[in-house]
């Protein structure tokens, strides 16, 4: 750590950390690098792959164009805070039942984005889900299945809330 | 999705159970590459060319060294020098000189394209790492570089390399100027085929290079032993591969290479060579610390193995009933700064799914300026795909034919000749194509003006090649399944599935994984859409293995022949007393008592994986003050032989198709004159998003591969190849106007509504 080094309080999947930070250290690499949260993926670092997508203060951000030390007493999300224990989150189910995934790169960041918007919407159109999701790319499947999968995970929250 | 037809009576495959691998990677565990974290680990970083070309004069290493935190500094004099020609002990991991190889990981006297790596630095951390690159000065002596094919291949133009070893990706090719090697195929005596034929079209096409735009970058940790064993982590699509490039390029025995694949984020052909890999080892040697060298998304575009561009001749001939008489191609493809491009795929895939009984083909693959070219999805078959499929639909409308039923007309058969001279093998064309003109698609009249609909075809070799496989049968029942071929997007499961199937038992009980170099037996990378089919042979055979094993066992335990002991589905039974019966499991709990669980193994090297068909069919509405082409509806159509798992056949399906559109409509590489790569990020290098793509219906047929025991043919490459032909051919029924070029951007396509006009 260098003699600029800041350190940062953050709230990660409802437990807190603290620790030092680069300030030019991007929020992805302080979850990758400082605290081996590495589910959260590069793909791009510039801000065009929707990768690295979590959760900060109920919004979906790209972890790779947010800095670390911006992050101070905030509170964020990761895909690894999804699912309770073994019990998967309904999107991450649906994820695999509507086999939404391939090699499985951009799924975190497809799920944190999709997320974001099931917890605004509950019910998006295909359309909707399609636009929401423009900013993940995906190289393998051709997004229809992911489509689908969004969708399903939306019934199931829905359902869920009767 | 349409299920298959003629489900045959098998228990597991056809069925679509969870991937086991599933959960960790939607709960954000999977390990990829860049997630392997070592004690003391550094981070690297590497210096690359900003010329096209240029000799390198002098490299200044002392400031980068000097840095706090810099740990090691590398360059082209600390590898090993190579001779001549170097090639790989079998084509097991390249067909390559490895001399290019290592030239081509780190530049030596003068560097050959924009991103070619000059040095590496070792550092604490990858910011440090990437100043202290930084600051090495490298001196250049520019030189003019060769940016495209015509130059290349100009008389005028200066040789690339003083001498180079040919390429031989799939066919050999032979020096035949400066900057070029090629290679030449024919079948039949008619000499006079086009100059008495009814109806002769002949078309020039251009296409430009595309990146297989994977979305994790190249990673790699290397930890160096003090015993010299090197240890690799990587994302690959073959180990084994990765393993003897770095033992020829390094001077180092295979025997003291250990590389563990880690998951991969995508590799569609571009992941079984090494880039920074020798460099991460050589800095790991030196520092005595592992390792990691992770690229970033600018380096992954510049500084790998895109797919070539081309310009290709086509010239088809047919009578005026519209049999195809003659056909003549010419593709010239970027070989980029190494030999060894993918022209010799392309020349096999160019005219192999029609009957045509003369024909020539010449492939040239030409040396220039620009990142050494390597496979991505059905190598070279998208060029040339594109050109042969717009000049079947410019034919047919010559003919006055529907361009399906010309296409049926001349579709190839098993016994024809194709143009290696062999006879094709069993395969369901026509059944496609028939299954095209029967689908509601092709018979739902389109909704509105400066629309269209157009199709295309195609067939893809793919290959077969080694593959090992263990299997273990544990005394509680469950099945370990061991292979050495990388899972890209679910082979694990569709391999488990094979397994099962065999074994009789639910495919739960099946776990399977990929092993490093050291833990299973040589095999092939999975590239050519092999793995489901060719790893799938040695799983049947291990699963044969295991259970004739467990027979024996069971005959141990009833004290009988082991010739007496019947196995039907997963059970076994005493032929004299077949009152004595047990079933998988209440065998495998005995298995303890009767000498220890069962490992057995299995080994395939099929020649082939039976041939890939698919069929396309598009909509397309233009917009006419802007060009863009809007997809409205698309169907895929493929013959997947047996699809083991049908939505992952149907997965490759829209994932190759996706890719396909990409190619077809927006991708490519642009270079400034002098040769520098202008589009490095992936806001710039556009690939179809969410919104651009339309829901891709996919319709799955099955004509069994009458080589592999369950009839599996490859699925993965093929569904790249149609999108641009069909498209292009949905876009002249839409506007009138024919693309001779990739991508078809607005642009482009403005342009020629423009001339059209005019
Ligand atoms: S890594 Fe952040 S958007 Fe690509
Ligand atoms: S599953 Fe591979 S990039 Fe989306």
């Amino acid at each position: 750590m260098s003699e600029y080094s800041r350190r940062v309080q953050v709230t990660i999947n409802a437990r807190e950390h603290e620790i030092d930070c680069e300030p030019r250290q991007s929020l992805l690499e302080l979850l990758r690098d400082g605290l081996q949260l590495t589910g959260s993926k590069e793909g791009c670092n510039d801000g065009n792959c929707g990768a690295c997508a979590v959760i900060l203060e109920g919004k979906c951000v790209l972890s790779c164009c947010v800095l670390a030390v911006e992050v101070d007493g905030a509170i964020i999300e990761t895909i690894e805070g999804l699912s309770d224990g073994l019990e998967l989150h309904p999107l991450q189910s649906a994820f695999l039942q509507e086999t939404a995934l391939q090699c499985g790169y951009c799924t975190p960041g497809l799920i944190m984005a999709a997320k974001d918007l099931l917890s605004h919407e509950p019910n998006p159109s295909e359309s909707r889900i399609r636009h929401w999701l423009a900013n993940n790319l995906c190289r393998c499947t051709g997004y229809d299945r992911i489509i689908k999968a969004v969708k399903k995970a939306g019934e199931t929250i829905a359902a869920s809330h009767e | 999705m349409s299920e298959p037809n003629n489900r045959r009576p098998y228990r597991v495959l056809g069925t679509t159970p969870l991937r086991e691998d599933g959960v960790e990677k939607v709960m954000g565990q999977a390990r990829f590459a860049d997630d392997v974290f070592l004690p003391r680990m550094l981070h690297a970083a590497v210096v690359r060319s900003p010329h096209a070309h240029a000799k390198i004069r002098k490299i200044s290493t002392h400031k980068a060294t000097a840095m706090p935190g810099v740990f090691a500094v590398l360059t082209g004099s600390d590898f090993p020098t190579l001779e001549p020609t170097i090639l790989s002990h079998s084509d097991a991991s390249t067909t390559d000189d490895l001399k290019d190889i290592s030239e081509n990981c780190m530049a030596r006297d003068r560097v050959l394209y924009d991103g070619h790596v000059v040095a590496a630095v070792a550092a604490l951390s990858r910011h440090v790492a990437q100043q202290a690159a930084e600051a090495i000065d490298v001196e250049y002596e520019i030189l003019a570089p060769i940016l495209d094919i015509e130059e290349a291949l100009n008389e005028e133009t200066p040789a690339l390399h003083e001498d180079f070893t040919p390429g031989q990706f799939v066919l050999q090719t032979k020096k035949a100027s400066a900057n070029a090697s090629g290679f030449e195929m024919n079948i039949g005596e008619d000499q006079d085929a086009f100059s008495t034929a009814e109806v002769v079209v002949e078309k020039r096409y251009r296409t430009r290079c595309v990146h297989q735009g994977y979305i994790e970058p190249h990673a790699v940790t290397v930890q160096w032993g003090s015993d010299g064993i090197m240890t690799v982590w990587t994302c690959t699509q073959g180990h084994f591969a990765i393993r003897e490039q770095l033992s020829i390029v390094l001077q180092h025995p295979l025997s003291k290479i250990k590389v563990i694949p880690t998951e991969v984020g995508g590799g569609f052909g571009g992941k079984d060579l090494i880039y920074v890999e020798p460099a991460a080892a050589l800095l790991a040697k030196k520092t005595g610390c592992p390792v990691k060298m992770v690229m970033s998304r600018a380096e992954t575009l510049r500084g790998t193995g895109p797919s070539p561009g081309a310009v290709i001749n086509v010239r088809l001939a047919s009578d005026k009933k519209g049999t195809l008489l003659a056909a003549d191609l010419e593709l010239l493809y970027e070989a980029g700064a190494y030999p060894g491009g993918p022209v010799g795929s392309a020349g096999l895939a160019a005219t192999s799914r029609y009957k045509i009984s003369n024909q020539t083909i010449r492939g040239v693959e030409v040396l220039l300026n620009k990142p050494k070219m390597k496979q991505y999805r059905a190598p070279g078959g998208v060029p040339v795909n594109f050109a042969v499929e717009s000049t079947i639909d410019i034919l047919a409308s010559k003919v006055g034919i529907d361009p399906l039923d010309f296409r049926l007309k001349n579709a190839m058969a098993e016994g024809d000749r194709m143009v290696t001279g062999l006879p094709c093998p069993k395969i369901g064309g026509r059944e496609l194509l028939e299954a095209v003109r029967d689908h509601s698609h092709y018979r739902t009249p389109l909704s509105g003006p400066r629309q269209g609909r157009g199709m295309a075809y195609a067939l893809w070799f793919g290959a077969g090649k080694t593959s090992s496989v263990s299997m273990t049968v544990h005394g509680d029942g469950s099945v370990l399944l061991n292979v050495g071929t990388p899972d890209l997007s679910g082979t694990r499961l569709t391999l488990s599935m094979q397994a099962a199937e065999v074994l009789g038992i639910d495919v739960a009980e099946v776990s399977a994984r990929v092993l490093d170099t050291d833990s299973i037996a040589f095999s092939y990378k999975t590239v050519a859409s092999r793995t489901t089919h060719s790893t799938g042979i040695a799983v049947y055979q291990a699963a044969n293995n295991a259970l004739r094993e467990m027979a024996r066992r069971a005959a141990v335990y009833w004290d009988i022949e082991e010739s007496s002991v019947a196995i039907t589905r997963g059970s076994f039974s005493d032929l004299g007393n077949p009152s004595r019966c047990l079933s998988f499991f209440e065998l495998a709990k005995l298995l303890e008592k009767l000498g220890g669980p069962i490992t057995v193994y299995g080994n395939a090297s099929p020649g082939s994986n039976g041939c890939q068909l698919a069929a396309h069919l598009v909509d397309v509405e233009v917009e006419v003050d802007t060009g863009k082409i809007n997809l409205l509806r698309y169907t895929a159509f493929q013959d997947a032989g047996n699809a083991i798992h049908p939505d992952y056949v149907s997965g490759q399906m829209q994932g190759g198709a996706a890719q396909g559109v990409g190619w077809a409509l927006n991708e490519a590489y642009f270079y400034s004159e002098d040769g520098k790569l202008l589009n490095t990020s992936l806001l710039d290098y556009r690939m179809p998003t969410a919104v651009d793509l339309p829901d891709i219906e996919t319709v799955i047929l099955e004509t069994p591969n009458p080589n592999h025991p369950f009839g599996v043919r490859g699925v993965g490459e093929v569904p790249i190849m149609p999108p641009a032909g069909a498209i292009a051919n949905a876009l002249y029924n839409a506007a009138g106007i024919r693309m001779t070029e990739l991508p078809m951007s607005p642009g482009t396509v403005l342009e020629k509504i423009k001339e059209n006009i005019d």
